[in-house]
């Protein structure tokens, strides 16, 4: 019961020519675990995901790679995709205000996954979306589910997104940024319902945002992603203590910390580096204050136990430690 | 520096041409826009004969691929004996010249009221886009007959009727337009700075309404075509011996049975006219609206991947 | 002032004067033809709707395609052909050449055909392209993104979700195509196939210099012309739950 994505390379042509989104990604997960996916803007982080559900269209193309589930291709196009997805594997997106159908309402947009998947009645399936709805923390929820979208707030709108992504009882649940667009207090009350489910049904969840804290909270395991890329790859507690790619390095130096009185804050010099061109090595050479001819070739992601680092030089300190006061 | 200005306008001109050649049919409309405005503005030098030209020797007369048909009158004869091909050119003029005029009227008719209703505002505004409700529901080709019922029918008519019928979409368009363009930090800027009303008009609004203004007088132009046909065919527009094809095509339907070329080719001339000007339309509206025309170029390259996969 | 006061009730009680050229109220008039005009547009736009959304949500699912370009091309044709010319076509094929139906004329269905189908093109071409760019765009919303990560078909997206979301748009349209249909279009085809509607009935009287009845039809056309615009409305609100009434 793994999800395993390998060498996943994706394209997108536009008219000012072609973006490499993706650039060989690698990641499995399985039953119980959870992975954050961390990066920047067009890190490829979202389009790894809709790599994942078959979301991606034409004008953008899989070149290469598989994404497979239980080792069968998620990629044939034979209906096996349409089987998993919703069912095995669901998806919620960051903004939950466009993500819902405006004119149906959310007890049909929830049962349909239920009469799809499932083959439920129409009366089974509205009985169990009232459940899903009380189990997201909805309260009225007989009144709820014959409401619209526009009825709802932007948090219980993602809590009705995340109960229809849970209806079929899920192995992963992919979250793009799901508290993004949402009012802060709101982010807190969302991330505390996605692990009350985690430890509840035993879900997988990939859980992909910008916000290291977020992954903190809620994640075991952290991939770092850079253009198109995973730079970096282990356990939560580790990437805080031993950061290894100087790009997380720079990440975690940049993030404000409350516990430390921060004259000012600090940033990762330059900008990431255009998708378009073609590129031989390492990504992240031009901002790196440790590049070296080295770099000039794009270093393998090696796997070392529980830690993946595609890097020349894995665990040297980038940057001067950070000074207190 | 001047110098780098003019060939890089040079340049995008030519990158333009070539995207939309790169279309094929709206580089096909924008090549039969031009051929038909070069046949029809040398209409005299080009015809074999005298539109008006009777023979009657020669009545009814088929086109040259028919038997019976000769080269002499290539799209064959009416029943006065009269060059259909000639007749088709010389038409052209009067079709354009009332499109032409018609959409220059109501759009300078339209862009004033728009302007005025939506730079002042408040009770010019209400009055006018009151004005301009009631006249759209008023009905198109009916109110038309009933004005041409009473000042009686001929070309100036045709083309005062039409503006006067034609002019509240570029209102409309030209103070939704204003209105939300005064609300612009920029033009709020310049009515700071103490710009004259005028010149906020002239050199802040004008500029943006160009591209919406240009692909909705270009359609416009065809409904003006059509309704121009229309009611010329219906016997109230223009009035012989003045040549129209709406007009050539009402006369040819009372030899339906014996010689269709009457109607055929006069009915495809008006056909190709606005067929061949929406195509280019289309292209315009979209490559004046940079996000459409990523959009195209995704959804044209996304269909050429397609076909690649399938054969 | 006496005689705007006059003016204004006689609108108000539907008393237009008669009709000088059938010797009989033009109300009278009015409403024996409207009927038949009503029907010619009934069945065309029926026919108009019924075929356009199938063809433009099948071309929207390949923009670009085949069948795409194929119904975009016949939709711009449909577009830039004259009705009068198409109508006289059509009796050419359809009644000269292959004698199936009758060329012009009212009383049996057969007599109905060939009007109708001259009135359905343009509404069916604008129908479709419309159908087809705004299917395009719906696609591209989140909401179908989230459609297909529930794992729902192709084909269920369409006929469940988007075409929902055209429906307010769509319906505009339609009223739209109504209007112009019964202001314009009806003149000119009923002219061709002497079909006694309203369009016909004012073509006759404005040749025979009969103000008055043109008078009586302009203005139930346009009283019909507010008419459908406050029913469109009030039908919008009742599908899209956005929409409040006021």
């Amino acid at each position: 019961m793994t999800l395993t994505v390998r060498d996943l390379h994706v394209a997108f042509e536009t008219r000012g020519g072609r973006v490499n989104a993706l650039r060989g990604v690698n990641l499995s997960v399985a039953p119980g675990e959870t992975l954050g996916i961390v990066g920047e803007s067009g890190s490829g982080k979202s389009v790894t995901a809709q790599a994942i559900m078959g979301l991606i269209d034409l004008p953008g193309r899989i070149e290469a790679g598989s994404i497979t589930w239980n080792g069968k291709s998620l990629l044939e196009g034979d209906g096996y995709g349409t089987s998993v997805w919703g069912r095995e594997i669901s998806m919620i997106f960051q903004d939950p205000m466009t993500s819902l159908n405006p004119l149906m309402t959310i007890g049909a947009q929830i049962c349909e996954v239920l009469t799809q998947h499932l083959g439920m009645t129409a009366e089974q399936a509205r009985e169990r979306a009232v459940d899903l709805l009380a189990a997201v923390g909805i309260s009225g929820p007989r009144r709820r589910v014959d409401q619209y979208p526009h009825e709802f707030s932007g948090g219980m709108r993602q809590r009705a997104m995340i109960a229809m992504s849970i209806a079929c009882n899920p192995k992963v649940l992919i979250a793009d940024e799901p508290t993004t667009a949402l009012d802060v207090t709101v982010q807190a009350q969302i991330l505390d319902l996605l692990a009350e489910l985690q430890s509840g049904l035993g879900l997988a969840i990939i859980l992909i945002t910008h916000d290291l804290g977020t992954v903190a909270g809620l994640c075991q395991r952290v991939a770092v992603m850079y253009s198109g890329r995973i730079v970096e790859s282990q356990s939560v507690d580790a990437i805080f203590e031993r950061p290894q790619h100087p790009y997380t390095q720079g990440l975690l130096r940049s993030t404000p910390r409350l516990d430390e009185p921060a004259t000012r804050l600090l940033s990762i010099e330059g900008t990431p580096p255009s998708l378009m061109q073609a590129d031989d090595g390492c990504a992240f050479r031009k901002r790196c204050p440790i590049a070296a001819d080295a770099c000039k070739e794009m270093p393998p992601l090696v796997t070392e136990g529980a830690v993946q680092i595609a890097c020349h030089f894995p665990g040297r300190p980038a940057w001067q430690a950070r000074q207190a006061g | 520096m001047t110098d780098q200005g003019i060939s890089q306008t040079g340049r995008r001109r030519t990158s333009l041409f070539r995207e939309l050649l790169s279309d094929t049919p709206a580089a096909i409309g924008a090549a039969l826009i031009v051929l038909i405005v070069v046949l029809t503005l040398f209409a005299p030098l080009i015809a074999p004969f005298d539109p008006a030209d009777q023979n009657l020797t020669a009545r009814l007369a088929p086109p040259v691929w028919i038997d019976g048909g000769s080269w002499q009158h290539v799209l064959g004869t009416d029943s006065l004996g009269r060059d259909v091909l000639s007749r088709i050119l010389h038409g052209g003029q009067v079709t354009l010249l009332i499109g032409l005029c018609t959409t220059v009227i109501a759009l300078a008719i339209g862009v004033v009221i728009g302007l005025w209703a939506g730079y002042c505002g408040g009770r010019a505004d209400s009055i006018l886009m009151r004005i301009v409700d009631i006249q759209v529901s008023f009905p198109g080709i009916l109110l038309i007959l009933l004005i041409v019922g009473v000042i009686g029918p001929g070309m100036m008519t045709m083309i005062i009727v039409l503006s006067v019928t034609n002019w509240m979409v570029y209102a409309r368009l030209v103070r939704s337009t204003v209105m939300s363009l005064r609300q612009t930090p920029y033009v709020e800027a310049a009515e700071l700075v103490g710009c004259r009303p005028a010149r906020v008009i002239f050199v802040h609004i004008l500029p943006n309404l160009i591209p919406p203004l240009l692909t909705l007088s270009i359609l416009e132009f065809t409904n003006i075509v059509l309704a121009e046909a229309a009611v010329s065919f219906l016997g109230f527009g223009v009035q012989p011996p003045a040549i129209s094809w709406g007009l050539d095509v009402a006369t040819g339907r009372d030899y339906l049975f014996i010689a269709w070329w009457l109607v055929a080719f006069p009915g495809i001339a008006i056909a190709l006219t606005v067929l061949s000007v929406n195509l280019f339309a289309n292209w315009v509206r979209v490559t004046t609206d940079p996000q459409e025309r990523e959009r195209r170029f995704a959804r044209d390259l996304a269909a050429r991947q397609r076909r690649g996969l399938s054969s | 002032m006496v005689q705007l006061w006059a003016f204004a009730v006689d609108m108000v009680t539907l008393d237009f004067g008669d009709s000088l050229w059938q010797r009989r109220p033009a109300v009278e008039v009015v409403f024996e033809r409207l009927p038949n005009t009503l029907l010619l547009i009934a069945a065309s736009l029926a026919f108009a709707i019924l075929v356009a959304i199938p063809l433009g949500a099948i071309a929207a699912l390949r923009p670009g395609g085949f069948l795409d370009r194929l119904t975009m091309s016949i939709g711009l044709i449909g577009l830039a052909t004259p009705q009068f010319f198409l109508g006289l076509v059509f009796i050419m094929v359809f009644a000269v050449q292959l004698k199936w139906l009758p060329t012009s004329g009212f009383g049996t269905a057969a007599h109905l055909v060939l009007p109708a189908l001259t009135l359905a093109i343009t509404p069916l071409a604008r129908f479709t392209l419309m159908v087809r760019s705004s299917m395009i765009e719906e696609l591209n919303q989140p909401y179908v993104r989230t459609a297909r990560a529930k794992g729902m078909g192709r084909a269920r997206i369409l006929r469940v979700h988007t075409l929902r979301n055209i429906l307010v748009p769509f319906m505009n349209l339609s009223a739209w195509e109504l209007i112009v249909a019964l202001s314009g279009y009806t003149v000119v085809v009923e002219t061709v196939f002497a079909w006694p509607g309203l369009g016909h009935t004012a073509v006759q009287a404005i040749q025979r210099g009969d103000l008055f009845l043109m008078q009586a039809i302009v203005f139930t056309i346009a009283f019909m012309t507010v008419f459908i615009t406050l029913l469109i409305d009030v039908a919008s609100k009742l599908i899209d739950p956005r929409i409040k009434l006021n």
